[in-house]
């Protein structure tokens, strides 16, 4: 298999997947802004209808879509900074590989203590509170 | 008469004289091209790093924090909307990510709808949901009433 030229930053490998995963997330991100502008507009609407939608969102699956939401938009923010060393900083494009490793340890590092939080009710509501 | 060769110069594009300032149209048009793209590269990287703040410390207060999103509702609603330095960070918060979202989809747009008429529609339609958004949030933030 022919090699990719030394020095590329979007074919293949860390540069070109990141990419992929920034476009995916970005996306999916703006999607969502788009319903939760409309749900939270329900405050004009009513207090009871506001609350009526937002306990959809506390409920166990919608949950669970939120620490995937999170998660889509903590990788796109760390990426982005990425990208923004990328571009500005002078050794940004040598070490992106290297800033893609950092970023994928600081994404699970912050992830993991943040899902647990918003699982805790609905594990203890699934499984019941184990004290 | 069809075995000659064509003259040429046929269809060759004009060549300016060397070291003449750089031309920015084509020829024979008179739009100016404009820097929007440009501008429009600067506008992700400024946007981008102001809404690593505000949209990961949105979702540590609303999600994270005390309780997380079982305690929103309402009446919590109206207690952070009593303060103008919440109501301007969502505010700030929302028109960014909108601008922010609307030209990062009409990049994917122009990336991967290859008929120019679904490029046209699917921008059009991606512009009209932004304008949405942007006009019913800003509303919802300026007009809310706890008293309702």
């Amino acid at each position: 298999m022919p090699k990719a030229p030394a020095g590329t930053l979007y074919r293949g490998r860390e540069g070109m997947w990141s990419w992929v995963a920034h476009r995916i997330t970005g996306v999916l991100v703006f999607f969502f802004l788009f319903a939760h502008v409309l749900d939270t507009a329900l405050v004009r609407v009513s207090p009871s209808s506001y609350n009526e939608v937002i306990e959809v969102y506390k409920s166990p699956i919608v949950n669970l879509l939120e620490v995937g939401l999170v998660a889509a938009v903590l990788f796109h923010a760390l990426n982005g900074i990425r990208i923004i060393l990328i571009d500005f900083w002078e050794s940004g494009p040598k070490y992106q590989k290297q800033m893609l490793y950092i970023e994928l340890v600081l994404f699970v590092v912050l992830l993991v203590p943040a899902a647990y939080r918003m699982l805790q009710h609905t594990a203890e509501t699934l499984f019941g509170n184990a004290t | 008469m069809a075995t000659t060769a064509a003259p040429a110069d046929r269809g060759a594009p004009e060549l300016a004289a060397p070291r003449s300032p750089r031309r920015r149209t084509k020829p024979g048009t008179a739009k100016a091209r404009s820097n929007f793209e440009l501008h429009a590269w600067v506008f992700m990287r400024i946007s981008g790093l102001l809404l690593f703040f505000l949209v990961l410390g949105h979702l540590v207060i609303m999600n994270v924090l005390d309780g997380g999103v079982q305690r929103v509702n309402f009446g919590f609603v109206a207690g952070r909307w009593a303060s103008p330095f919440w109501r301007t960070w969502d505010l700030v918060m929302l028109l960014l990510a909108e601008l922010h979202g609307t030209n990062g989809l009409r990049t994917v747009i122009n990336d991967y709808a290859e008929r120019a008429q679904t490029r046209f529609w699917l921008k059009m339609l991606l512009y009209t949901s932004a304008f949405l958004v942007v006009t019913l949030g800003t509303l919802v933030i300026f007009t809310f009433d706890p008293d309702l």
